[in-house]
């Protein structure tokens, strides 16, 4: 996508070279998946450790608090129920303390305490006296029951041996829930009546809807076989067995866990309410009492994910700027280094060159005068026959002399030192009077050559042989690319104010990557079979350093190449000397 | 047209001064600078070609000091080196610089024109 080739960092779009002058000294692609891992996980496992120790603190700080809270309402509810009941036994314990066994049986004194008893705590349904041997004496309330016989029943068995009984909750004949509460008093011969009295649940039941149960939290009471004795909000109805295992005796006020039928776990809070039949029993969905917990949650992963992306987005951002700055930093190295390693390479050359051509010249010189004196005596005198075929054998010799000199003129002309001639120059004539030399060539090989020079170039110091020579040799380079019909493009452009850049593209053959690495080294050459010496690059490539300018170049095989050669406006200090 | 050739390279003074003569030149030669000089006080030459580099007195040397003897005398350059050095200090009044190996017919033509103006 041309957006992600955009923003690709340089060290990402290059090859892995890893021979060659421009071999990559590391892996910069690894180097920077490991920064970036090793970076992220320094940074992100304190991080995640931190969150998650937190994050398990925090959960059960607030689980612990919620089951506190519950614990702490149980026992609340659990004294405010053992005070109800505890109040309306010590009432009846005083009644039947502050009245002797004649008053309360004298109807109207009975009806005068039911009545007061009602307008002080309200629910009572009865009153009745009941003898030691279990005669209801006296009785005022809603039914005939006076004269009824209790000696054979469960509760007073209890109250006998207990001095009280409190009932579980049931339906009586009016089928309103209430329950029975009932105090014995023993006289000081030994004898004992019950004062009894049956009560509305309707006081209990609001008693257990004023605590403060969250969501759908439940507070009802059971008696010890399970069944539910007051209403439920969530749960089975009154007088149901309650669908969850009746809590073991305690003293305490204790909770636990469990799965509801539902399958969602739920917090229940138990507590035995002493004297009495029933056990509190407070429900809770923990779900419900965890909604604190969940929006701190919800902030507490939130604020890991943005810390997270934020992190990682630095560390990327950090990783790809530092490795690319090394990649750029180790290319401008390598391209220093491979520079430094033609120039020695130039110079060693240069040497070398300067020997062999002196060498060489002079021999060849008169290899040439003597080959050259043959041909004359057979043309100039009548001694030696004027065979053709010797004519022809000579020319040979000194057609290969000439090639040879033409070699070890290149070779001198790049192993001299050459001093800079800078004097003012018009790059377009330049190119033009090199274009002149080749005319006849692109005419006869049918080459189309386009030259752009933009109406902005300025003249610049510089060295015209110097420049011939570049132009020459980069445009004879294209030409022996080039079969016929070929096009040869060259566009001078003003870069910026310090530079003007010249493009030079055929449309030839092109060059492998392998050539393309090693054009510039002396004596390499694809045309060595056509008489291409391997030089001519080798040459330019100096003579471009010398005027202090720079080439480029870019090739496809099968579909030409160019090259780019900038050259600055200012010729360099060591240039003008 | 009288041509003086100096070079130590006795093979290849000797087949060119052979050659030259065959277009109508007369030519002598020799492998020393202090061997034209003499010959130069005995002769009258219209051109002498002097290679640059020669043990003892160069090219240039030996250009000043027949120019100085004969200052109608006309002069070109051979090199087997080419060195811009060279060319530079050998063009202050050379009519001709050649490298070589040498043209025959480019040497023929500088020396006619150089003599024949």
């Amino acid at each position: 996508m041309p957006f992600l080739d955009h923003i690709k960092p340089d060290f990402l779009k290059s090859r892995n070279i890893t021979t060659g002058p421009f071999r990559q000294m590391f892996n910069y692609s690894l180097i920077w998946r490991w920064a970036i891992l090793l970076t992220s996980a320094a940074t992100l496992l304190p991080l995640f450790l931190i969150t998650s120790i937190d994050y398990n603190f925090t959960q059960k700080s607030i689980e612990s608090e919620n089951l506190l809270r519950t614990l702490r309402v149980g026992s609340n509810a659990k004294r405010a129920i053992t005070s109800f009941l505890s109040e309306r036994k010590s009432a009846l314990s005083f009644i039947v303390r502050d009245n002797s066994f004649a008053d309360l049986n004298d109807p109207e004194k009975l009806a005068f305490l039911m009545k007061n008893l009602r307008e002080s705590f309200g629910g009572f349904v009865d009153l009745g006296v009941i003898t030691r041997d279990g005669l209801q004496t006296a009785y005022v309330g809603p039914y005939e029951l006076e004269g009824k016989d209790y000696s054979d029943q469960q509760w007073f068995k209890e109250v006998k041996e207990k001095g009280f009984h409190i009932s579980d909750v049931f339906l009586g004949f009016r089928k309103v829930p209430h329950l029975v509460i009932a105090v014995k008093h023993t006289l000081p011969d030994g004898s004992f009546y019950v004062l009894r009295t049956a009560i509305e649940t309707v006081r209990f039941n609001e008693l257990l809807t004023t605590f403060e149960l969250s969501g759908r939290g439940d507070a009802f009471l059971i008696n010890h076989e399970g069944i539910i004795q007051t209403p439920t909000l969530y749960q089975s109805k009154v007088f149901e067995k309650i669908p969850f295992a009746v809590p073991a005796y305690s003293d305490n006020t204790e909770i636990r866990e469990e799965i509801n039928t539902a399958g969602k776990p739920i917090i229940i809070c138990s507590s035995y309410i002493p004297d009495s039949p029933y056990i509190l029993i407070i429900v809770k969905h923990k779900d419900d009492l965890m909604k604190a917990w969940r929006a701190t949650r919800l902030k507490l992963i939130g604020f890991l994910v943005v810390s997270v992306t934020v992190i990682l987005l630095a560390i990327l951002g950090f990783s790809t700027y530092l490795v690319n700055n090394v990649y750029l930093a180790d290319q401008r190295r390598l391209m220093i280094l491979h520079e430094m390693e033609y120039s020695n390479k130039l110079a060693s050359i240069g040497r070398l060159a300067a020997g062999v051509a002196h060498e060489i010249n002079n021999p060849l010189a008169i290899i040439n005068e003597k080959a050259g004196l043959v041909k004359d005596l057979i043309s100039y005198t009548e001694s030696c026959p004027a065979d053709t075929r010797i004519i022809g054998l000579i020319d040979s010799v000194l057609s290969s002399v000439e090639r040879c000199g033409t070699i070890t003129k290149r070779l001198l002309s790049f192993a001299r030192h050459m001093e800079v001639n800078i004097e003012s120059i018009n790059l377009g004539k330049v190119i033009d009077d090199v274009l002149g030399f080749l005319h006849k060539e692109a005419e006869y090989r049918n080459i189309t050559v386009n030259l752009d020079i933009a109406p902005n170039i300025p003249e610049f110091r510089s060295d015209r042989g110097k420049l011939q020579q570049i132009f020459l040799n980069i445009v004879n380079n294209a030409f022996a690319a080039m079969d016929v019909g070929g096009s040869l493009d060259i566009s001078v452009r003003l870069d910026d104010k310090k530079c003007i850049t010249a493009k030079i593209s055929d449309n030839g053959c092109g060059m492998s990557e392998e050539d393309l690495g090693k054009i510039y080294e002396p004596f390499f050459s694809t045309k060595t079979k056509t008489g291409g010496t391997g030089l001519g690059l080798s040459i330019t490539y100096g003579l471009i350093q010398e005027l202090g300018g720079k080439i480029q170049v870019t090739s496809k095989k099968g579909s030409g190449t160019t090259f780019t050669v900038s050259l600055p406006l200012e010729p360099p200090k060591s240039a003008e000397k | 047209m009288r041509v003086l050739l100096v070079d130590d390279e006795t093979e290849f003074v000797a087949t060119l001064a052979e050659r030259l003569s065959f277009r109508k030149m007369e030519v002598d030669y020799t492998t020393r600078a202090a061997d034209a000089l003499t010959m130069a006080a005995e002769k009258v030459y219209d051109l002498a070609v002097l290679d640059m580099k020669m043990p003892g007195i160069g090219g240039i040397e030996l250009k000043a000091l027949l120019e100085k003897q004969c200052p109608e005398m006309k002069f070109i350059f051979l090199t087997g080196h080419g060195s811009e050095d060279d060319y530079i200090a050998g063009s202050s009044g050379a009519c001709s610089y050649l490298v070589k190996p040498l043209n025959i017919d480019t040497l023929t033509a500088k020396i006619r024109e150089a003599v024949e103006g």
